[in-house]
């Protein structure tokens, strides 16, 4: 298990023998055969592809279902790091809650001087339609997924927050059913905290959140954009193991002031949609004119309290990288604390002095696109050739504020199971907070992404990322 | 339940029940081939497969492996084997909340499996392995279904999408054959060409039990009544109607609404039911399966609209 001096590996901490919470983890491995657990691993893959878990590539019409790799060997979070991250994560998710709350109403925090406000009037995620909206509950970001590295033994860093539809939590909830069916009894030696109950917890949340006319029956929907998009699985898993209905648009009209669905018996209302569809295809009336995938008039029924939709339209202005690097800002403005959770430093480089600094030190820094996600239409600059630098140096040139600029983060390391053994591969965590008036719940871990290739530091399954399952270990 | 998952359902197991017996027009079209190679049985497959249009302006001119390969494989043929397979599939995806993890992983297994057999041309010599991977892959299918689901509105809808493909199939198969079947004058009673006999008998697998309930003689008559009107054959047009109602009846009965597809499903059912042979042959047995197919492909039409599949 060989360490790299320059990262934090999460198994040998760069010390003498496992850390704490890989102890009884590796006494197991140690007693295990390598070429029983590569088969092991060859196993997953059959069972993964048997129970259809794949993700459709954009723009690769062949081969268009593909699997995310798994990696066996799990990601073990202690409990006690577990419940600092959790108090981190909540105050986060409450203050995004306030923040979206205060900018579609009376936007003190702009008032107040703590965020320019250009950054929110000239923000494309920012939705005029949803000022004076009140959604039920309170509520607008029911689903949060927060993304955290860590780069130390104390230090862990927030690198994006995903208000608006996070995916992944179907591969957090399928590694674990994977791990328990291939080494049972690694379960019985090693205490981890069950991550099962996401489904009926999710289920919960949302039916806490019924709109000012709700049905009687507390119908819940999951809005799928269909079986040709990235992450379809997820959306009928999620919708099976709920017990909900999946629908499309094409499934849904309005009809007396509700949407409803059309059912083998006529069209039934629905209280509550999960919707995996963006804000700007939502709804042709009111958004994008040309989408086929939302429903006309769905925003209207919300406006007048006819539907909860989650998350909440308009939540895209709390993730948006830009306002990324006013988040500790932020969550002090409304929590009145320091946040507990670490921001990256950010330069914003719209600002002339930021944009100064970061083309001058191009090739150390990560440069990421305000809008964009996937790791698409991203620069890691130490990784970069001398060409993609230079495009790179041009369009910061062309339009600075579209972007802004981190440190290369060292992302720290958990190994993986290669050919020749163990090997130190580099890890972030997306944790899952369900927010509802019932307060905020989160299911101990989260998806862990690891990039697969030695030395890079790019997690992402569209640029070959794999996942890991993550353990919270129980209390001592 | 939604009206698209319905829909869904009802498809699923359409494109199954036809992969089957495109598989099984296939095994009998190729055994026929092989004991009597001057034979022409593949034109009348192709017609039963309704792809004899299509085959010719993609091939011209009949020969086995390229029929074959249409039949199997081809990704232009929307009744290959293939194309079911995966429409099956496609379908299960959209209805994968109305499923069992058995169902999908048993439908989704057989696509997989069944594409890579599919991959490549299938020589001659590997086709009985194939065919039989196929037919037990749909056994597979049919096992989860049974073992492992609800016995609710979308059972029903499944069994309905099978029992009216498979209706459609044997009336097809009996149609393509009707003039074997017509007794010319004298010809009553007599025995009949045997490939041909052995043909529709063989497309549906009913060669052993036909046997075993005529005792091995083999009329027109008697082939027809045992496709048509016999209630123990469970490919057979009356065994398959009888279902297809006690599944709308289901429906009916949970959902507490009756809709047009309840009385066609009634009439065709009691017509199955009282209908003899004899009357067929006297009124014209291909006139019969002509409106017969009329019937089922309008009953079709009113299950999709009385249940809303489409928006």
């Amino acid at each position: 298990m060989s360490g790299n001096t320059e990262f934090f590996d999460e198994l040998d901490g760069g010390g003498d023998g496992p850390r704490a919470p890989y102890a009884a983890y590796t006494r197991w491995f140690e007693g295990e055969n390598l070429k029983d657990l590569q088969r092991k691993s060859i196993e997953a893959e059959t069972f993964f592809r048997r129970t259809g878990i794949t993700f459709n590539v954009y723009g690769q019409a062949e081969a268009d279902e593909r699997l995310i790799p798994f990696d066996i060997v799990p990601r073990i979070i202690s409990a006690r790091e577990w419940t600092r991250l959790t108090k981190g994560i909540e105050q986060r998710v409450r203050a995004i809650n306030a923040f979206l709350h205060d900018i579609y109403h009376r936007q003190e925090i702009l008032r107040a001087g703590r965020v320019p406000v250009d950054l929110i009037a000239r923000n494309e995620a920012f939705l005029p339609q949803m000022i004076g909206v009140e959604p039920p509950g309170g509520i607008y970001t029911h689903i949060t997924g927060i993304d955290l590295v860590r780069t130390g033994e104390n230090d862990f860093y927030v690198l994006e927050d995903n208000a608006r539809t996070p995916s992944g939590v179907s591969y957090m909830l399928e590694n674990r059913e994977t791990m328990l069916q291939m080494f049972p009894e690694l379960f019985s030696k090693v205490k981890v905290r069950p991550v099962s109950d996401y489904p009926a917890m999710l289920r919960r949340s949302l039916g806490a959140c019924m709109p000012v006319n709700a049905s009687g029956d507390e119908t819940v929907a999951v809005l799928t954009p269909g079986i040709h998009n990235s992450a379809y699985f997820e959306h009928a898993f999620l919708a099976d193991n709920m017990g909900v209905e999946l629908v499309e648009g094409t499934d849904l009209r309005v009809q007396n002031g509700k949407i409803c669905m059309r059912t083998t018996r006529g069209y039934r209302p629905v209280d509550v949609v999960y919707r995996r569809v963006d804000d700007d295809f939502l709804d042709p009336l009111n958004f994008n004119p040309d989408s086929l995938l939302g429903v006309p008039g769905i925003f209207d029924v919300y406006r007048a309290g006819g539907i909860t939709i989650a998350n909440a339209p308009g939540t895209g202005i709390a993730d948006d990288k830009a306002i990324y690097s006013y988040m500790p800002d932020i969550v002090e403005f409304y929590t009145g604390e320091k946040a507990i959770l670490k921001n990256v430093p950010t330069w914003r480089c719209s600002d002339k002095e930021s944009l100064a600094y970061v083309l001058d030190h191009l090739d150390e820094l990560v440069v990421k696109e305000v809008h964009g996600s996937g790791g698409y239409g991203m620069l890691v600059g130490p990784a970069a050739s001398k060409k993609d630098l230079n495009i790179f140096r041009k369009k910061l040139e062309a339009k600075p504020g579209n972007y802004i600029a981190q440190p290369t983060l060292a992302l720290s390391t958990v190994p993986i199971l290669t050919k020749a053994g163990l090997a130190p591969r580099h890890v972030d965590l997306r944790p899952f907070a369900l927010f509802s008036p019932r307060g905020v719940e989160i299911t101990p871990g989260g998806l862990t992404r690891v990039a697969l290739k030695a030395g890079s530091l790019v997690v992402n399954s569209s640029q070959g990322g794999g996942t890991k399952d993550t353990w919270v270990l129980e209390d001592g | 339940m939604l009206g698209k998952t319905a829909g869904g359902l009802f498809w699923m197991f359409r494109y199954l029940e036809r992969s089957e017996n495109t598989a099984r027009l296939i095994e009998t079209g190729f055994r026929i081939a092989l004991t009597r190679p001057d034979g022409d049985e593949w034109t009348s497959v192709l017609q039963t497969a309704s792809a004899a249009d299509s085959y010719r302006e993609r091939h011209g001119e009949i020969e086995q492996s390229a029929v074959i390969d249409f039949l199997l494989r081809d990704k232009e043929n929307p009744s290959s084997v293939y194309n079911c397979i995966a429409n099956a599939r496609q379908n299960a995806r959209l209805v994968r909340t109305a499923l069992t993890r058995e169902v999908w992983e048993a439908v989704n297994e057989t696509y997989l499996e069944v594409s890579k057999s599919l991959a490549r041309p299938v020589a001659e010599r590997n086709l009985p392995e194939v065919l039989g991977q196929i037919r037990q892959y749909s056994a597979l299918v049919s096992g989860a279904l049974h073992g492992s689901m609800l016995r609710n509105d979308v059972f029903d809808f499944a069994r309905l999408g099978t029992f009216l493909e498979r209706a459609d199939n044997t009336a097809r198969i009996l149609d393509v054959k009707y003039y074997v079947l017509l007794p010319s004058v004298g010809q009553v009673g007599s025995s009949l060409d045997n490939v041909q006999w052995e043909t529709i008998l063989r497309s549906v697998s009913g060669k052993r039990a036909y046997a075993w309930l005529h005792q091995g003689k083999v009329t027109p008559m008697g082939i027809a009544d045992f496709l048509i009107f016999d209630p123990r054959m469970p490919r057979g047009l009356r065994f398959s109607m009888s279902k297809i109602r006690s599944n709308l009846a289901m429906l009916e009965n949970s959902y507490t609404d009756r809709h047009h597809c309840h009385d066609t499903s009634e009439r065709l059912d009691r017509m199955l039911q009282t209908g003899k042979v004899e009357e067929v042959f006297e009124d014209g047995l291909h006139e019969f399966l002509t409106e017969f197919l009329n019937d089922i492909s309008r009953l079709g039409h009113e299950i999709e609209t009385d249940y809303r599949f489409h928006g």
